[in-house]
Formats: C-alpha cells, sequence, structure tokens
C-alpha cells in the first residue's frame, strides 16, 4: 500500500563511505556520519546484529512480505477475501480498460508536477525573502510554517469551503456587490485539480521554506561580501550563486514532497473525493475503494502493484545516477 | 509509534480483561454499527434498551461512516476476530460472507417468529441464502421520494404535487422564475445514482426495473426506458446550483428547509433533517414518490451475525434477531430513523404521513431493491461511475450513455 516506504531506502550502504557528508538528503547524511564513525574495516558484532534483527524482521516481513502478497494477490480474482483463483493478468487488462483508473494516473502526474515545483519555487522565494534579515523574521517563519502543521484534512476542507461557490470566496465577493466574479475552482471539472494543487502548495511551501532557509543560512557569508563588492544585483547572486549551492537541501525537499504525491488520498477525499466526475481521482483513493467499499481485492492489489512498479520506475534510475557519481567523485577524492 | 503501541497493547489487554469480567450468563454481544448520527444513534438505542430488557448485555463498537465500519468489518472478518453483530444492508453485500459459511443461521427465531409471514416476500428472500435464514432485518428505507419546501412552492405560485415529470419541469421553471434553485442537488456518485434509479422505476415499471437489474435483460424495451430514464437525468442538470457537486445529502436537505431550494430527490433518511430543525411533514414539507412511479425503491438494513465460535455470543445472536424483529422495537426505531418498519403487520398509526406511504406500499408489495442488494460492491461501484461520468460529463448524449449502461451491469 504505500510502496515509497519500500522503494525508498535500499541500494548498497558500503558505498556510501565515500560519498561527502553534506551531500545528498538529510537521511542519507546521518547514514554516512554514522558509518564514518565507525572502523573503515567491519567487524561483524553479535550485539549490533541482535539489536538491527528485529528491524530486519519487520523490514522483511512486513514491507517485503506484505508487498509481495499483494503482487500475488494481483493475479488473483479476489473479491473480499484473498482467494487462490489465478485469472493471470485479468485484472491488469481490467485496470488499464478503467477510464477512472487512467484519469488517476494522468492527475495524479499533473498533481505531483504542480505541487512539487510550486511548493520548491514558492519555499524557495520565501525563504530568500526571510533571508533578507527582516524583522520579525521567526513571526513570519512561524506563520509560513504553520499550514504544514496541519492534517491535508484539515487544509482539504478549509479549501472546499473557500472554493465552493455557494459558501466561499466567491459568494463573499458577490455579496460585496461584484455580482460577476467567479472562483468556482472546487467544483469545475477542469479546475479541481489546480484547486487541489493550491491547497497542497499552500501547505508544503512553508517545509520547504524551512528546509532552504537552513541550506541559505550554511552558506559562508564571504560569498556575499564578495558578490557586493563586484556589484551584482540581489537576485542575480540568489539564482546564479545561492540556488546551485541549495542542490541538496532542494533534493531533500522535493524527495519528501514527491513521497507524499504518491500517497495523496486524505486532501482528495477530504476537497473533492475524487469529483467532479473522475477530475480529481488519484491512485491511492481508486485502491482504496476497490479494496474496501467495492470489494475487489484483485483490482485493488493490481492497482498497487502498478503503483509500486511506477515508483520504482522513476527512483531506480536516479538513484542508480547518484551512484554512479558517488562512485565517481569517491574515485577522485 | 512506540507509544501509541504501547497504548494500544494496554488497551487490549484491559478489553480482554473487561470481557472476560462482564462475560457471566448474560448474553453479552458487541454491536459493530456506522449509526452515529442523532437520529441514529437514537433508533439503535431503541434495540439496545430492548435488549438489556430482556437481559443481554451490549457492547457498543459504533464507527463514523459507513465505509469505514465496513472496511473495519471486512478487516476484522479476515484477522478472524469477528464481532457479535454488525449492521449491513441485505442483499448481495452479504453474499461473499455467506457463501463463505462465516455467518450464523436463525432459522429458528424466524420460524417462531413467523417471519414468513410478516416479512415482505421480497425482503425475507434477500435476508436468506440457500433455504435458510441468516440476516435479521431491522428497518428499510424508501428511496423513490421527492421531498418538496412548501414555502418555496408557494412562492413559485406552485398549487398541486405534479403528476409526471413533463409537470415537474414546468414547476422548476417556475422555481427557476422565482430566483430560487429548482432542485437542491447532492452530486456525489452515490446519490446520483439513486436519482438515476427512482427514474428507472418511474419510467420502466417494477417488472421492468427487475428484468434490468435482477434478469440482466438488454431487451429494446430495457433500452428504451434506459434512454428516457437518462433524457430525465440530463435535463434535471439544468436545474442545479453550482455549488452541487460534491455536496453532501444533509446540505442539500438544509436548502429545502430553508426555501432556498425547491425539490430535493432523497432516501426518506432526509425526514429525520426536517425533524430536527423542527419541521413537520406534511405540513412545511411535502413528500411525494416521483412522479409516474408505480412503486418505490427500497433499501433494507439487518443484522449480520458472523460465527464467533463462542456459544454465549450464539445466544446473543438469537436475542438480538428476536429484539431486531419485535412489533414494537421495530415502530420505534423506524420513528427515530425515519425509516419503514420491515414488517408490514405492525401499527402505523404513529408513523408521519411519509411513512405510512412507505408502509402502504411494502403492503401492497409495490417495491424493487436498490442497486446495493442486487447488484455485487463491484457492479454498484462501476455503476456508480456510469452515472457520476454521465452527469458530469456527457449528460447530452442520452443514446451513447444507454449503450455503456448494460456494459456496466455485464
Amino acid at each position: 500500500m504505500r510502496p515509497a516506504d519500500g522503494a525508498g531506502p535500499a541500494p548498497a550502504p558500503l558505498m556510501r563511505l565515500h560519498a561527502a557528508p553534506d551531500k545528498g538528503g538529510c537521511d542519507d547524511c546521518r547514514l554516512s556520519r554514522n558509518e564514518l564513525a565507525t572502523p573503515m574495516k567491519r567487524k561483524p558484532n553479535l550485539s549490533a546484529t541482535l539489536a538491527l534483527l528485529p528491524t530486519w524482521l519487520v523490514a522483511v516481513v512486513v514491507f517485503i512480505g506484505t508487498m509481495a502478497w499483494s503482487i500475488h494477490l494481483s493475479f488473483t480474482g479476489s473479491t473480499i477475501f484473498p482467494s487462490s483463483d489465478y485469472v493471470g493478468l485479468a485484472q491488469y487488462a481490467k485496470l488499464f480498460s478503467s477510464a477512472k483508473w487512467l484519469a488517476s494516473l494522468h492527475n495524479v502526474l499533473v498533481f505531483g508536477l504542480l505541487y512539487v515545483g510550486g511548493c520548491l519555487l514558492l519555499g524557495f522565494l520565501l525563504a530568500a525573502a526571510l533571508d533578507r534579515k527582516i524583522r520579525f523574521e521567526s513571526v513570519f517563519r512561524t506563520l509560513f510554517l504553520y499550514p504544514y502543521a496541519m492534517s491535508f484534512v484539515v487544509t482539504g476542507l478549509i479549501w472546499q469551503w473557500m472554493l465552493n461557490p455557494t459558501l466561499g470566496i466567491q459568494a463573499s465577493v458577490r455579496a460585496l456587490g461584484w455580482e460577476s466574479f467567479v472562483l468556482d475552482w472546487a467544483v469545475n471539472r477542469d479546475m479541481a485539480i489546480y484547486a487541489l494543487v493550491l491547497a497542497g502548495v499552500w501547505q508544503g511551501a512553508g517545509l520547504v521554506m524551512v528546509i532552504v532557509l537552513a541550506g541559505m543560512r550554511g552558506i559562508e557569508a564571504e560569498q556575499w561580501k564578495a558578490a557586493r563588492i563586484d556589484g551584482i544585483p540581489v537576485w542575480r547572486i540568489y539564482v546564479s550563486i545561492i540556488l546551485p549551492q541549495l542542490g541538496p537541501a532542494l533534493a531533500a525537499a522535493g524527495l519528501l514532497l514527491g513521497m507524499g504525491v504518491i500517497k495523496t488520498y486524505d486532501i482528495v477525499v477530504a476537497m473533492t473525493n475524487g469529483g467532479p466526475g473522475n477530475a480529481t481521482e488519484v491512485p491511492a483513493k481508486f485502491i482504496m475503494d476497490n479494496l474496501f467499499g467495492r470489494q475487489n481485492l484483485g483490482l485493488a492489489t493490481a492497482g498497487a502493484t502498478v503503483l509500486v512498479l511506477g515508483v520504482i520506475a522513476i527512483v531506480a534510475p536516479f538513484r542508480y545516477a547518484m551512484f554512479l557519481r558517488r562512485k565517481s567523485t569517491g574515485a577522485r577524492g | 509509534m512506540k507509544n501509541r503501541m504501547m497504548l494500544f497493547l494496554a488497551g487490549v489487554a484491559c478489553a480482554g480483561f473487561l470481557t472476560t469480567a462482564e462475560a457471566g450468563n448474560k448474553p453479552t454481544i458487541e454491536v459493530l454499527s456506522s449509526w452515529t448520527s442523532g437520529g441514529e444513534a437514537a433508533a439503535l438505542n431503541v434495540i439496545k434498551t430492548e435488549y438489556e430488557k430482556r437481559g443481554g448485555v451490549w457492547k457498543d463498537s459504533s464507527i463514523a461512516g459507513f465505509g469505514a465500519a465496513d472496511a473495519a468489518f471486512q478487516n476484522r472478518m479476515v484477522a478472524g476476530d469477528p464481532p457479535g453483530a454488525k449492521q449491513g444492508i441485505i442483499g448481495l453485500a452479504a453474499a461473499d460472507f455467506l457463501k463463505q459459511g462465516l455467518f450464523n443461521p436463525i432459522d429458528d427465531i424466524a420460524t417462531n417468529g413467523n417471519w414468513a409471514g410478516v416479512l415482505p416476500k421480497s425482503l425475507l428472500d434477500l435476508a436468506s441464502y440457500d433455504g435458510h435464514v441468516y440476516l435479521a432485518p431491522i428497518g428499510a428505507h424508501g428511496e423513490s421520494w421527492m421531498f418538496y419546501s412548501k414555502d418555496a412552492f408557494q412562492k413559485a405560485g406552485i398549487e398541486a404535487e405534479p403528476k409526471t415529470w413533463d409537470e415537474l419541469f414546468a414547476g422548476l421553471d417556475k422555481l427557476k422564475a422565482a430566483g430560487l434553485v429548482p432542485v437542491a442537488w447532492g452530486g456525489q456518485p452515490w446519490q446520483q445514482t439513486k436519482v438515476f434509479n427512482m427514474i428507472l422505476l418511474s419510467q420502466v415499471g417494477i417488472d421492468g426495473f427487475l428484468k434490468i437489474y435482477v434478469d440482466k435483460d438488454t431487451s429494446d424495451a430495457s433500452r428504451e426506458g434506459v434512454r428516457k430514464t437518462l433524457q430525465i437525468l440530463g435535463k434535471l442538470h439544468g436545474y442545479v446550483d453550482e455549488g452541487a457537486s460534491g455536496r453532501n445529502w444533509n446540505d442539500a436537505t438544509a436548502m429545502l428547509i430553508t426555501a432556498k431550494a425547491g425539490v430535493q430527490f432523497m432516501g426518506d433518511w432526509a425526514k429525520g433533517e426536517f425533524t430536527v430543525a423542527g419541521k413537520e411533514a406534511g405540513k412545511d414539507y411535502g413528500c411525494m414518490i416521483v412522479p409516474e412511479s408505480p412503486g418505490m425503491v427500497y433499501i433494507a438494513d439487518s443484522f449480520y451475525l458472523p460465527k464467533t465460535g463462542n456459544a454465549e455470543t450464539d445466544t446473543a445472536q438469537k436475542l438480538i434477531a428476536d429484539v431486531a424483529m419485535d412489533p414494537a422495537v421495530q415502530v420505534d426505531f423506524a420513528l427515530k430513523k425515519g425509516s419503514v418498519p420491515a414488517r408490514s403487520d405492525v401499527d402505523t398509526s404513529k408513523l408521519d404521513v411519509c411513512a405510512q406511504k412507505g408502509v402502504d406500499l411494502m403492503r401492497a408489495g409495490a417495491i424493487v431493491p436498490d442497486q446495493a442488494i442486487v447488484l455485487t460492491p463491484q457492479q454498484v461501484g462501476a455503476l456508480d461511475d456510469f452515472v457520476d461520468e454521465y452527469w458530469n460529463g456527457s449528460f447530452n448524449d442520452a443514446d451513447a450513455a444507454t449503450t455503456n449502461f448494460f456494459t456496466v451491469l455485464q
């Protein structure tokens, strides 16, 4: 059900020994530091092995085991109970002839790109604004981060009300006298997916801001001085000097948001429940609906399997590229 | 995470302790239901009170939301830890459990209580499987209702209840002209499907309806009926407001209560909202079966009684089945929940005008089952998708949609 959890932290930890500690996502840093602290040549340590055993068991049995079980079920005609009535690829054929599933894939792609992109852009701009040593910085920082403290369900409900033409912004503006004002995103088939993006970005931008701001604070002040002496405009400093150095921070933020995209469920349920029509249907909701409401275990697990494969297809080349890069930097350093 | 786990374990330990402590020789039953809203909880309490009066111990496991309660029940069934009773819909929704032999039969209770004599035949058939009675019917809901605000009708100058769809559309035009929202529409798939079904019944009649859903008939007569149904549904699209999409049914009912909208197509549970707002059936709001309809679509609630392997629970299950079918309980329950008693031999004098109309139709056998009763959950989902897609997209093209409809039922 949560492929992102299983598919993420896999490849060879040994290679991380050569990674520069300040590069890569934050969980990578922690790992690398720990590994750097241990002696280069590893001895089998009984107590460490014993201590890690439960985690290993959980990882193998719970994550990999249930994933294998789900994939197995996707080849059966299971309805409400798991059955061993094998139907081959029939569930997959059914899945890809379902307009709802295809719509959900399309939607999650559009939502994912705009949501991650929007959060990164807005988060970076907010961070840059706060980085200008403004007054009441901590107040603004808290304010911008607050939406992230809210669950997606609350976020979804708030924006559903605001974008509902008969209750929210549209009704208020019309009540003020502007009769032709239209803002009906939550109920408009063509705009509903953007309403989701809007709510998502509102919620997620604060997180990106904090991560990026931390990254900016790590940049040496000397660079600023040097750039100012050269008379480079501030915006140019951000784009050409600061931004390239924020790669790891942005990658970490992007990864966090990307994992959220695959799991997108609660905000959709709270805000549009997949509607109008199929306009905001997403894979996770399709799977949940079939798992329970429609008692169609076979189809639901087929959907989940496709989702896992999709994640692997996206993540694997990315990890491989990182692996190659580390290998080359490791060889040089 | 760790703390939560500890809490959970502690909770389980406590629950286990309580179970052993309480289970003297009183029949104890855990009842899993989704009836948590005001009227629903009050209705469930009627059964609980009578059950306790007869010496049972009732343990409430209510989960808000029909789907959530269903998911919890499925998980517990699969895990081999079923509750003693679960509120559920009669018909195919229970079929998978019955096929696997997971429920306890209650033939003796049904025979002693003369269920065959007091329940409509179609209802008893749906509560049975393979010649045995398994489900204990609690009450039925009529789903062919059109509620209307008398204030709104007056404002628009509509004097009489419309007898045909043409008259209704003429009335809706008047409502529109009076600046009101003609139809308070709940734009969620399940609500839309219910409207589709009530129109379908009005177009093809009782036999035609059963032919389409039960026999999966695809004759020209059935096709013509579906086509006309879709045309009427598509026409309704012009009479809803822009906030309709995704609207909850009770929010739609509120539009009638405040006389902002004229009519709502909904099941009789909408009466609960009127009652809470202090409105009276027949006086402040009217209820009629949709125009041209020869009968009523219904859905019936029952108790599922899973096998638990515990003799004490078996006794408790028989008791709760008997209590649920008690004539006095059925009337009280129906009053609180806004439903119609499943038994047709009860005293109807206490029921409101709408429920009385419903009982009359049930007695006359002029009822057809809701799609959730005669279709599998997978087919119900596909039907919801179909109606939703038609309503939101191609509502101008009834011919193409008619062809799609019959593929949904395959």
